[in-house]
């Protein structure tokens, strides 16, 4: 019986660094997590997650959408863990595109949001944030406790469902709870998981490798900065 | 999706009287135990917190204000009117009993003055009207005014701490006030202690400062992580404390005098209480 759980969450938000903390508290437990970093280009993660004493596998997407990315190897990730004897597989992903968002309802969906980046923040996400089941705050000791107030305030706003963490990643204060929240989470029946959210339906040209700027040359589903959206082609 | 219970009401006010806290001692950085076992602090009481950098004073605050049990580093609980403190009031934000003002000293949010205290009157369960209430007493404390419509992330450290401040004591209002240091800010230390106590609130306050530690009733002493002993104001101390207050905001008007392109060409370190008391305001 496997545990899935993906968390997601901005550039530097802090995912890792929680983590490891929660980790930490897991390994408490007799919990062998095993985990899977999924990011585009580089990621040095796999190096700190491995000091934990994890096993730690690591894909990079490339050209892919990191979130389709991780769907579509989703299996392979899962027979990692099951290879290492983990009953629990922790997923790290670099959620850059604000309009997927990369949980499966089988899985458990931890958003990381970083509180120094601002009220609004929690509006332009998108999905990874509004379809998660526990959002995890992160920085809040840089900024005052109005603002911290404010932060969770606008991510409530966003997804009244949540369960909300106020976590520090340099301190680990909030981790323990990340932790409990990860073990009570539900085992995944892999094969039949589908997607919280549908990944984006624009497909066009400029998806797959067109360079030409000039609008002559785009073909597939288009929107006007105006908003009007259309099909252009066959 | 998984579902939770759902702690997500708006916050109202206080839940209860908080008649005392009790911090009890764990552990020190070298391992040892704590000299200092329990120590109980009742409602109206401004209790200060000294010690060397480094002494632990940022984390007894922070064990306070998550209201340790047994789960931090140092190994400390806090009972709360002699019981322990249930799970939903240690984690659930909304029933949160603790008011804090750390060390920043500057906001982030890219917003207004006014519209970030409508925000925060909000999450509060507060009405609007008091927006205006924090920037007057604001403006008390700092010798810059804030107004309403200034942009948060522009104002200085001694207006934003000021703001801070008025924001603590008349939005957050909670039972418990944890701060981190006030001395540094530029702003009215006096007036700032007397704005966020009263109330019957219990106050703990961070300080290097002996204007500040001679205000409280009692101080605790840090070192090395643990709290080592527990000082009581004595009457000789109050006796101080009243001229350092005079010296205090003779400096304070200083300062405003190199604001405001002055000369400053008097100063006369007079001890003798009525000059001071003359020439103070
Ligand atoms: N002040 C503060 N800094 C934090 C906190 N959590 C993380 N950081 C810092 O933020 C930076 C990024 O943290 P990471 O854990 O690497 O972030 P990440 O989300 O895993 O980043 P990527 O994997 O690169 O997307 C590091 O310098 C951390 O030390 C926090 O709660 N408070
Ligand atoms: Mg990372
Ligand atoms: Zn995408």
């Amino acid at each position: 019986m496997m545990k899935f759980v993906i968390v997601a969450g901005t550039p530097g938000s802090g995912k890792t660094s929680v983590l490891l903390h929660a980790i930490n508290h897991l390994k408490n437990k007799s919990i062998q997590p095993s985990v899977a970093k999924i990011d585009c280009l580089y990621t040095d993660d796999d190096k700190r997650y491995a000091k934990t004493g994890v096993p730690v596998l690591v894909g990079l997407s490339k050209d892919m959408c990191p979130d389709h990315f991780g769907i579509y190897n989703t299996e392979e990730l899962l027979d990692f863990a099951i290879k290492n004897k983990s009953d629990l597989l922790i997923v790290e992903t670099a959620g850059l595109c604000h309009r997927c968002s990369p949980y499966t309802k089988g899985s458990l969906g931890i958003c990381v949001i970083d509180a120094t980046s601002g009220p609004n923040t929690p509006m332009k996400v998108g999905p990874f944030l509004s379809t998660a089941d526990i959002v995890a705050i992160t920085k809040g000791d840089v900024i005052s406790q109005a603002e911290r107030e404010i932060f969770r305030e606008s991510v409530l706003e966003m997804n009244p469902n949540a369960k909300i963490i106020e976590i520090n990643g340099l301190s680990g204060k909030g981790c323990s709870e990340l932790a409990e929240e990860i073990m009570l989470a539900k085992a995944v029946e892999s094969g039949d998981d589908v997607l919280r959210h549908n990944a984006p339906l624009a497909i066009c040209t400029l998806c797959v490798g067109e360079t030409r700027v000039n609008k002559a040359h785009h073909r597939g589903i288009l929107r006007r900065i105006d908003g009007f959206q259309f099909y252009e082609g066959e | 999706m998984y579902n939770f219970v759902n702690n997500n009401e708006p916050i109202t006010k206080i839940y209860f009287m908080i008649e005392s806290i009790t911090i009890i001692g764990g552990y020190g950085k070298t391992g040892e135990q704590e000299p200092l076992q329990t120590i109980k602090i009742n409602k109206g009481e401004i209790i200060g917190i000294v010690g060397p950098t480094g002494s632990g004073k940022s984390s007894l605050i922070g064990d306070i204000e998550q209201m340790a049990q047994y789960d931090t580093y140092s190994k400390r609980s806090i009972l709360i009117n002699g019981l322990k403190p249930s799970y939903e009031e240690r984690t659930n934000p909304k029933k949160k009993m603790v008011a804090e003002l750390s060390q920043n000293m500057n906001f982030l949010a890219d917003m207004t003055v006014v519209e970030f205290l409508k925000k925060h009157a909000k999450c509060r369960g507060k009405n609007e009207d008091c927006v205006n209430t924090v920037i007057e007493h604001a403006n008390r404390l700092t010798g810059e005014p804030i107004h309403k419509d200034h942009q948060l992330t522009i104002l200085s450290g001694g207006q934003s701490r000021a703001l801070m401040v008025a924001d603590v004591a008349i939005i957050s209002n909670s039972p418990i006030v944890l701060i981190d240091e006030i001395e540094n800010a530029g702003i009215k230390k006096h007036e700032a202690l007397e704005l966020l106590s009263g109330h019957g609130k219990i106050i703990l306050v961070v300080t290097h400062d002996p204007v500040l530690a001679l205000m409280t009733e009692r101080r605790i002493v840090m070192q090395d992580g643990s709290m080592q002993k527990l000082l009581t104001t004595t009457a000789k101390e109050k006796m101080v404390s009243k001229n350092i207050n005079l010296l205090d905001r003779r400096i304070m008007k200083l300062r405003e005098m190199v604001r405001y392109g002055e000369l400053i060409e008097e100063f006369s370190l007079d001890f003798d209480e009525e000059v001071l008391l003359k020439k103070a305001i």
